[in-house]
């Protein structure tokens, strides 16, 4: 910083130079400006680049337990068999390409008054500000699913292991099995994502084991993109797919892995491969550090994604409390831009500017045929809101060109956002 | 436009606030801009394999294609959704910034064959008004030129089919050439390094 120049410090600071000096912050250049960031997934490697993009004099540590990633989204395209476990693989050397410190260690507790986060590898790592993005943790809401049950009837709701024992049980399947997706309630990591599985499951049964069956258990009565997934249901797989809401008894509420059967109440339905996905609150760290609420999840500012529980730690990502936008991958992006802006500026003495946000998010409900769901995001009296007019579903009677064109974009989507989030 | 006392007081507290933006409660060019990298990659430099750049287009041709795209004049997927989410102040800032940045042109798959023909193409019906082989931004025709192949295609069947307007010097161009010569000044522009 001792060659800070202000010409350069014009161009740091950006559309603030351009309104004369009233109001010009003091340059505080020889305070310490370290973030840490607990998590690298989409929302906490999101935030870590963009921080370093906007001001490389941060010193940026972000500090995650693997060395890979595997991204959740397109993982159910691991279980149809159209990708490989590669495909959906991601490093951290993009992120040590922007000068990221990568550490690859757990955090086992924050002290927000202390500004320091603490690491089961016995490090110490001192932040000015600090930025959580654990993504999700399970509740304990069906009884008997701990330990190695969620080995024997994975959830496949983090990816990676878990998605590569699912696929193998899908495999191992006789033709003529049947398949049970456990949908969980509301709030949860990517509300299409157990409806696109099922489109993306009864394909690869369609194909290889035409015999068998899918249902779908709902702990709920609607869902995400609801109408466009009934149309894909019946238009695809009336003959594999079967949705059985919770008033309807779909809700399960009690397993027992070692005959493969799901509760509902006292009815027993014993299946051949089960997806158990439980019901979600924050990441445990998050909860370790007093950052969730009483339903287990984050509250934040809309504006800079600070917790509005503890001063200095910023939550990101599926853990934060940011309604109207979803838990998503696009909004975890998203969300970490407006966190690196705000952080950008607070560390550099300025008063964050409104936030811009966008969800964009593709499910491949059928062959050659994708449906999405969009939304732009700003703040309303203090508060995120949705943007009166934008967004909305894809048209129920979208034509298959176009549909198809949606595939090429999901795939597009998918590149893309794993570039500008880890690359 | 109506100025009350209270918004006047307002604007100046978030000049002095936020030293920020020219308008009002504007999120800043940058940080609009940063949402769309999500599909369009990161400062507009699509990674693939069909959605466009955006780095470099020129103002004009963003602006058209935004304002095309919020009124449904222009066929799409899902950018008519999102394109109604902007101002038309909000849509120039962005346009500002993609402007500013240089000219992106991706490492495209293509048929050198096709790309070969397409020159040929290229320089009989499309040069005029496409100039420097698809890459020069300010003859506010879009960047063709390192445009990812299925978003070229697309693009051009929906000036074929009639659901987007063509000008009509291109529309003369275009009833002239065969569906191979086409397909081949698609892969060229594709090519374009």
């Amino acid at each position: 910083m001792a060659s800070f120049t202000r010409r350069k410090f014009l161009k740091v600071a950006g559309g603030a130079a351009a309104v004369s000096s009233i109001g010009f912050p003091a340059i505080v250049g020889a305070a310490s400006k370290k973030v840490v960031i607990v998590g690298g997934g989409v929302a906490g490697a999101t935030t870590a680049k963009y921080i370093r993009m906007a001001d490389s004099s941060i010193d940026v540590t972000l500090v995650e337990p693997n060395k890979e990633y595997y991204t959740c989204f397109m993982s159910n395209e691991v279980l149809s068999g159209h990708r490989t476990m590669d495909t959906i693989k991601v490093t951290y050397d993009g992120l040590r390409g922007h000068g990221v410190n990568v550490v690859h260690d757990t955090v086992t507790d924050i002290d927000a008054a202390g500004k320091k986060v603490m690491t089961a590898g016995g490090k110490t790592l001192a932040f000015d500000r600090c930025v959580v993005a654990p993504g999700i943790s399970f509740i304990d809401n069906i009884e008997g699913y701990t330990g190695d049950a969620m080995k024997a009837m994975p959830h496949a709701w983090k990816a990676g292991e878990q998605t590569v024992i699912l696929r193998k049980q899908l495999e191992a399947m006789p033709d003529g099995g049947v398949v049970a997706i456990a949908a969980p309630p509301n709030p949860f990591r990517c509300p299409p994502g157990p409806y696109e599985r099922a489109c993306q499951i009864a394909m690869y049964l369609q194909a290889k084991k035409p015999k068998s069956k899918l249902i779908i258990m709902d702990s709920k009565d609607k869902f995400s993109k609801f109408g466009l997934f009934k149309q894909a249901f019946s238009r695809y797989f009336p003959d594999h797919i079967e949705w059985v809401a919770a008033k309807d008894g779909g809700k399960v509420t009690r397993v027992d892995a070692k005959t493969n059967t799901l509760y509902v109440g006292d009815t027993a339905h014993k299946v051949d491969v089960a997806n158990v996905i439980p019901a979600q609150r924050a990441g445990t760290i998050a909860m370790k550090a007093g950052l969730t609420n009483d339903k287990g999840w984050c509250p934040i500012d809309g504006r800079t994604f600070e917790s509005t529980m503890q001063k200095g730690v910023h939550v990101v990502g599926d853990a934060s409390i940011a309604a109207p936008l979803p838990k998503s991958g696009y909004a975890a992006n998203s969300e970490g831009k407006v966190c690196a802006a705000a952080v950008v500026d607070m560390l550099n003495g300025r008063t964050p500017g409104d936030p811009a946000l966008v969800n964009t998010c593709y499910s491949i409900v059928g062959p050659n045929d994708a449906i999405s769901v969009a939304m732009v995001y700003d703040l309303q009296e203090g508060k995120l809101s949705k943007v009166k007019g934008s967004g909305g579903l894809t048209p129920k009677d979208a034509s298959a060109e176009m549909r198809g064109r949606e595939v090429q974009y999901a795939y597009s989507w998918f590149e893309n956002i794993k570039h500008d989030s880890w690359g | 436009m109506g100025c009350n006392k209270k918004a006047l007081v307002a604007l100046i507290g978030s000049v002095f606030m936020a030293g920020a933006s020219q308008v009002l409660a504007d999120p800043s060019a940058l940080m609009m801009a940063n949402t769309c990298a999500g599909c369009h990659g990161t400062e507009g430099k699509s990674v693939g394999p069909a959605s466009p750049n955006l780095a470099g287009i020129s103002e004009a041709y963003f602006i058209d294609s935004m304002i095309a795209f919020k009124e449904g004049t222009r066929p799409a997927t899902i950018m008519d959704r999102i394109a109604k989410g902007y101002s038309e102040s909000q849509i120039e800032s962005m346009a500002g910034y993609f402007a500013s940045l240089p000219v992106y042109k991706a490492s495209v798959p293509h048929d050198a064959g096709k790309a070969k023909m397409g020159a040929d193409v290229y320089d009989k019906g499309c040069a005029k008004c496409h100039d420097e082989n698809g890459a020069l931004a300010d003859d506010d025709a879009g960047i063709l030129a390192g445009q990812w192949l299925p978003w070229l295609k697309y693009s051009m069947a929906d000036f074929q089919s009639g659901h987007r307007e063509m000008p009509k010097k291109m529309k003369k161009a275009v009833q002239k050439l065969s569906d191979d010569e086409i397909e081949a000044v698609l892969h060229f522009f594709a090519s374009q390094k």
